[in-house]
């Protein structure tokens, strides 16, 4: 169990979907300590925490993307965290990444190499604490199978499903419980231009609220349960069938 | 950044396919579409008022609490912040809102926009009446502080103004605090309408008082009702091992309708049978109950998705209000004509309305009482609700723009007159004719 009052540190705290988790995390009693580039805009997301639930929170600024300032950035934290999350995510223009190698990159680099590394600092300092931790990364499912629509994104989610799962190898004996989460649709500003089936999404808020549940049950890799049915459906289909696929 | 989405109101009628975006007040500037543009909170008023389909902003990400003072229950919060919210978070510090509608799920800036009442309008007057202040986007962009002080015509206007003067940024309401979670209920039997109004002018000191009613009973027995009355409870008056957590109650487990019922689900025998059995339970309820304030304020809450109850072809809800000293005639006639068109509803609610607010143009509320029934869809209602307009507007009555999907300009203006005359001026003078606009605003020119 972690101690409510041990604090949580959430990379890429803008996000819809990573302050819909702070809601949580803070609901639950933890100081939180957000990360982002340009932090001090987020001082509306801090008095909403502040007022909503009295909660403790500092913001830090961080670019992931800023490799060797990651273990700089650990150490300066005021407080040593007991859970990461990691909201890290960019999608890019799809056509944009296929064709432009700085594109594809920073698509990569966003979703797979920087998180992973900055997850892979954090889950040393972690276990080195030697009392019940947890790192959550949120990637997605895309992921799991290539669409036509974007797999650049989708390419670099897939590695980081992959790396969490080494880690979460690596780690089996230490008490750092590392967790991959998979949403499917999230309903927030980054997916309004999108056309998203209806019953297959969630509201930021639903969605935060099953990550928390999963990570209280100690689920090593989370879906929803809809998406584990729709993802069970496409990760069997036969490649010569999927690639037939409009979706 | 735009998308095409099929919306419709709470009632699931009409539906219409329409271009949304989510809402940036940073970068969004009003008027930019011909068609015009209105905001759509959490999607709770039954028929068209939140629905534009050249542009229509999603406002319920933007749900920041902004500031509390303890001191005095000063909230400030974004439109887009939900009643579940507010109430989440601080019904365990000892706060309550001054009033709520009947569903929690509803945002704070829908709630001005329609100046909700709630059970304790009797006494508390409306939603407007605990607002100290909002910020308005205005047709000319400007974000504007409006309370009863400044700018005090836009103010009035916008509380019930149904999202037409411009775009709910921010809120600051009272809150009223309490000292547990729970609520002394005490449920009367009323025989006909004349008891049950007896009953509500008897109890004019309770600080809520709501009727459900049978509208399927007949002749003698026309408008037999339920009177439900309520009073926050005290720590002192919980049972002694609840005195140490006085907000703690059992959670509420949500349930949820998977899907549309059949359309012939509910027809008259159905609603006859489940009218006569609530009827049967109420007069053996106990005379004073305790329960907690979500199942209290929010019973079909409870039900997620209940609006699939009336199948496909969704719903609309008839809510009018009318004066006290025509309401007894107006409610006979109206039992009356539903009795006649062979139609019943699953749900019928009457409520004593105290005075209502004349400076603000479009607020619903006049002193007198209030009745609301839900119809499906189809053509016999729809002739049905015509009639029952007819012995409102005859009345000097009303009807209220978030259940409306279907009256006519004629029947606003009626209902209405002067008020409607003003509402009209100012939106001409603030250019917000043209720029925030919806179906209702179109099909009632509001």
């Amino acid at each position: 169990m972690i101690p409510a009052d041990s604090p949580v540190l959430i990379l890429g705290a803008r996000s819809d979907m990573a302050r819909a988790l702070a809601h949580e995390f803070a609901k639950a009693g933890h100081p939180l300590m957000l990360a982002a580039r340009n932090a001090e805009t987020l001082t509306e997301d801090v008095q909403d925490l502040a007022v909503r639930y009295q909660a403790s929170v500092t913001t830090h600024d961080f670019d992931v993307l800023d490799i060797d300032g990651h273990a700089a950035f650990l150490g300066n934290l005021p407080k040593v965290p007991a859970v990461v999350v990691s909201v890290i995510g960019l999608m890019g223009d799809q056509d944009e990444n296929t064709t432009n190698p700085d594109a594809a990159r920073r698509v990569i680099d966003t979703n797979f190499t920087a998180p992973c590394l900055m997850l892979e600092l954090c889950a040393s300092r972690l276990a080195e604490l030697q009392r019940d931790t947890a790192i959550i990364g949120i990637g997605s499912v895309a992921g799991d199978r290539g669409r036509a629509k974007n797999y650049v994104y989708g390419a670099a989610k897939a590695g980081f499903a992959t790396w969490l799962s080494g880690m979460r190898q690596k780690y089996v004996d230490s008490r750092v419980h590392i967790m991959t989460v998979k949403p499917g649709f999230v309903r927030t500003s980054a997916t309004a231009d999108m056309d998203l089936l209806e019953p297959l999404t969630d509201d930021p808020a639903t969605f935060a609220k099953k990550v928390m549940k999963a990570l209280n049950r100690k689920r090593q890799v989370y879906y929803d349960i809809k998406w584990r049915a729709v993802m069970g459906v496409i990760t069997h289909l036969p490649e010569r069938v999927f690639m037939k696929t409009k979706f | 950044m735009s998308r095409r989405e099929v919306l419709s109101g709470w009632g699931r009628w009409p539906k219409r396919d329409c271009t949304v975006d989510a809402f940036d007040p940073a970068r969004d500037t009003p008027g930019q579409r011909p068609g015009g543009e209105i905001t759509r909170g959490a999607g709770r008023s039954y028929g068209d008022a939140a629905m534009n389909t050249d542009l229509t902003y999603l406002g319920t990400l933007r749900n920041r609490f902004i500031d509390f003072d303890a001191a005095s229950g000063e909230l400030v919060v974004q439109g887009g912040v939900t009643i579940a919210e507010v109430l989440e978070s601080f019904v365990p510090r000892g706060w309550f809102l001054p009033v709520t509608p009947g569903t929690k799920f509803a945002t704070i800036a829908g709630v001005v926009a329609v100046d909700a009442h709630g059970k304790n309008h009797h006494l508390a007057g409306s939603f407007g009446d605990h607002v100290n202040w909002f910020d308005l986007m205005c047709a000319d962009g400007q974000v504007r502080r409006c309370s009863p002080q400044e700018e005090p015509r836009l103010f009035n206007a916008t509380i019930g103004g149904m999202g037409l003067t411009g775009h709910i940024l921010a809120v600051s309401i009272k809150l009223r605090p309490v000292e547990t979670a729970w609520i002394r209920q005490k449920t009367l039997p009323a025989e006909n309408l004349e008891q049950a109004m007896a009953l509500f002018e008897d109890n004019a000191d309770a600080t809520y008082s709501v009727a459900w009613l049978d509208c399927l009973a007949k002749g003698d027995a026309r408008g037999r009702s339920l009177v439900l009355l309520g009073e926050h409870a005290t720590v002192d008056e919980l049972p002694p091992d609840q005195r140490a957590k006085p907000f703690d109650y059992p959670a509420p487990k949500p349930k949820s309708m998977p899907m549309d019922a059949p359309n012939w689900a509910l027809n008259r025998y159905s609603l006859r049978a489940f009218n006569h059995l609530y009827y049967r339970k109420g007069q053996k309820a106990p005379p004073m109950e305790l329960v907690d304030y979500d199942r209290y304020f929010y019973p079909l809450d409870a039900i997620h998705h209940w609006n699939r109850l009336y199948g496909k072809r969704g719903f609309t809800q008839y809510q009018c209000a009318l004066p006290l000293d025509s309401a007894k005639e107006a409610l006979l006639n109206q039992l009356d004509a539903i009795s006649k068109a062979g139609l019943g509803s699953f749900l019928a609610v009457l409520k004593r309305l105290g005075p209502g607010a004349p400076d603000r143009p479009l607020s619903f509320p006049i002193e007198g009482y209030t009745l609301a029934l839900d119809f499906p869809v189809t053509a016999q209602a729809l002739t049905l609700m015509d009639t029952l307009d007819e012995i409102t507007i005859a009345h000097g009555g009303r009807l209220y723009l978030a259940k409306d999907s279907r009256m006519t300009q004629t029947t606003m203006e009626a209902g209405y007159g002067d008020k409607l005359t003003e509402f009209r001026t100012l939106r001409e003078e603030t250019g917000a004719k043209s720029a925030f606009q919806s179906l209702q605003s179109k099909r009632l020119n509001l």
